[in-house]
């Protein structure tokens, strides 16, 4: 019987010929990213590990650290890194968003199983790589053990086609899903498609990175020529795609046309069912916006913001915030202008890092406020006062609203 | 394999999401504090009104969201063991790895109220409402999870298995 994507990687990782839904699976795990919270109070020192080549640490959630209890967990992971020799270790300086930095440095793999202590890791599924994220109590048994299991969820597929119009991004796609056919727990995403080729790689990033929001298992893309286009750019060689077979079994295929999508909005408290086109919502002022996260940090992003930031200025009171997702995208963004444009249009450009996007540090929002974010969740509580509300959008969504000061459809104020 | 909880239940609603049972402030916090804001906006209070050996019983899609570790709040307020129609599976995972018991239940909600006694056993899958005399059976843990809960967790069982030195 045919495999849908991630039955064939984790088959392929368990060592079996096939599985089948319900299956339970013990499968090697190729890399496992430990996080700088892994490294907090709680962090012992493993008598030894599987294999440090399997290894990476990135410094990402609490960087540079905000309070004594966060800058405890640097030496710490250090500390580790020297004495497992671990070559794979991205401080501070080389950090970013542990997502970002494990795609541009080329660890998530097609046909690869990789897992890491941050609930977005499904980001990897752009790559054909079977991400997961896991909490850290597995992440560092898997760290010891080079081994974890899964049980065999159902797939669901979506068949992208068509092509998106001008100013509807990846994060416009995955709003409209997650408003359509609402929360997938205990379900697979595939993604593939006549349309797919149309995609670019950020797109796809953020629709994987944001299955967490609708409450999925693994998201993973099918390769193409965009992805190996990309993978080669990235120095990944030598990888084994995992293709769905032709008679894979589905629980639900859902055709998408893209050609019908606009920019959407979500509302506050969840993602799911809760979204509508941008040019329906009333008049919503916004107290501040923010473009970021793993979701919507990256290079493209930032380019797209600097397109409808350039020459205007964000609102009278309004604030804007761009977070790069990784130093790299920090810097590659400041050598083409981006940040430049951003910093000229009002906006506040901070360090890669995680920060606003979990209320922790860097643009926590106060009772009362309204934020339009970019970034992966708009829970009640989420980026600082149980009392603001975080409603959600694509960076040109955002960018377009913090200039008029209000929920903007990108498309009125851009040509 | 037996593995069993019984107590006193409280009942919560769908899509409880773990920035309502662990806020990003709580994260600044040692686990005994960031305990205390548990459901902090959801039910306030409830920190103080949870005793040891009670139950948490949810609706659907129990957990959404981050790999921060809910469970390990649960286990210092004394929660013996969680109870949902659906859960997360990040989050489930969490729950089995941290050695809390943790059991799918279809109907969760309408079989339990608040303050109702209720007894589960994953070694056979079978529940019993002892408020209200309700009872059935869902599908058994896998062995493998069963033996995770067992051993108190995938941290205890790397000490058992030399991973880690003993406290």
């Amino acid at each position: 019987m045919g495999m849908t994507m991630i039955e064939k990687i984790l088959a392929d990782k368990a060592g079996l010929a096939s599985v089948s839904v319900g299956d339970i699976v013990v499968v090697d795990v190729d890399m496992t990213v430990l996080i700088d919270m892994q490294f907090g109070t709680q962090w012992k020192r493993p008598n030894r590990i599987h294999d440090p080549d399997k290894l990476a640490v990135v410094m990402d959630h609490a960087v540079p650290a905000p309070t004594i209890r966060d800058a405890a967990a640097g030496p710490a992971a250090r500390k580790f890194v020297a004495d497992f020799g671990i070559e794979h270790f991205y401080d501070v300086g080389q950090h970013g968003i542990c997502h970002q930095v494990i795609a541009e440095n080329g660890l998530a793999r097609p046909g690869e199983v990789l897992a890491c202590t941050d609930s977005h890791t499904c980001a990897a599924g752009a790559y054909n790589t079977a991400g997961r994220g896991l909490g850290p109590a597995e992440i560092y048994s898997i760290m010891c053990t080079g081994k974890t299991w899964f049980q065999i969820a159902p797939t669901i597929r979506y068949e992208l086609e068509g092509v998106t119009a001008p100013w509807v991004s990846g994060k416009d796609i995955f709003l409209h899903l997650a408003n359509t056919y609402g929360d997938a727990p205990n379900f697979n995403l595939e993604y593939g498609g006549s349309g797919l080729g149309g995609i670019p790689m950020h797109d796809r990033r953020t629709i994987a990175t944001q299955g967490a929001e609708v409450s999925a298992d693994f998201s993973t893309f099918e390769v193409d020529s965009v992805l190996r286009d990309y993978l080669t750019s990235r120095g990944v060689a030598d990888y084994h795609a995992a293709q769905p077979d032709p008679d894979a079994t589905y629980s639900a295929v859902r055709h998408v046309d893209l050609n019908a999508l606009e920019p959407y909005v979500a509302r506050p408290g969840r993602v799911s069912r809760n979204g509508l086109p941008v040019s329906q919502i009333e008049k919503q002022k916004i107290d501040q916006g923010f473009i970021g996260s793993c979701a919507n940090g990256q290079l493209e992003d930032l380019e797209i913001a600097a397109k409808v930031l350039r020459g205007k200025a964000v609102a009278q009171g309004v604030r804007l915030l761009v977070t790069p997702a990784s130093q790299a995208v920090y810097r590659e963004a400041m050598r083409l202008g981006y940040l430049q444009d951003i910093a000229d249009s009002g906006a506040v450009v901070t360090n890669s890092t995680c920060g606003a996007c979990f209320g922790y540090h860097m643009g926590v929002v106060g009772p009362g406020e309204v934020c339009l974010t970019s970034s992966t969740r708009n829970f009640t509580g989420r980026m600082g006062s149980s009392e603001a509300l975080i409603f959600m959008a694509s960076p040109a969504t955002v960018a377009a609203s913090a200039i008029a000061g209000y929920i903007t459809d990108p498309r009125s104020v851009t040509t | 394999m037996s593995v069993a909880f019984t107590g006193r239940v409280w009942v919560f609603g769908d899509s409880l999401d773990t920035d309502a049972m662990y806020p990003g402030f709580a994260i600044k916090m040692d686990p005994p504090e960031a305990a205390k804001h548990v459901f902090y906006e959801v039910r306030p209070g409830w920190t103080d009104e949870v005793s040891a050996g009670d139950i948490v019983v949810a609706g659907k899609n129990f957990g959404i969201g981050s790999s921060r570790p809910v469970s390990a709040l649960f286990i210092e307020l004394g929660v013996a063991g969680l109870v949902a129609e659906e859960f997360n599976s990040l989050f489930f995972r969490n729950a089995i790895n941290a050695g809390l018991p943790a059991m799918t239940l279809p109907d969760a909600t309408g079989i339990f109220s608040d303050g109702d006694v209720g007894a589960f056993e994953l070694g056979d899958g079978t529940w019993r409402n002892e408020t209200t005399g309700a009872s059935g059976a869902v599908a058994k843990l896998p062995d493998m999870m069963l033996d995770i809960i067992a051993t108190g967790g995938v941290m205890q069982r790397l000490v058992v298995q030399g991973y880690l030195p003993a406290d």
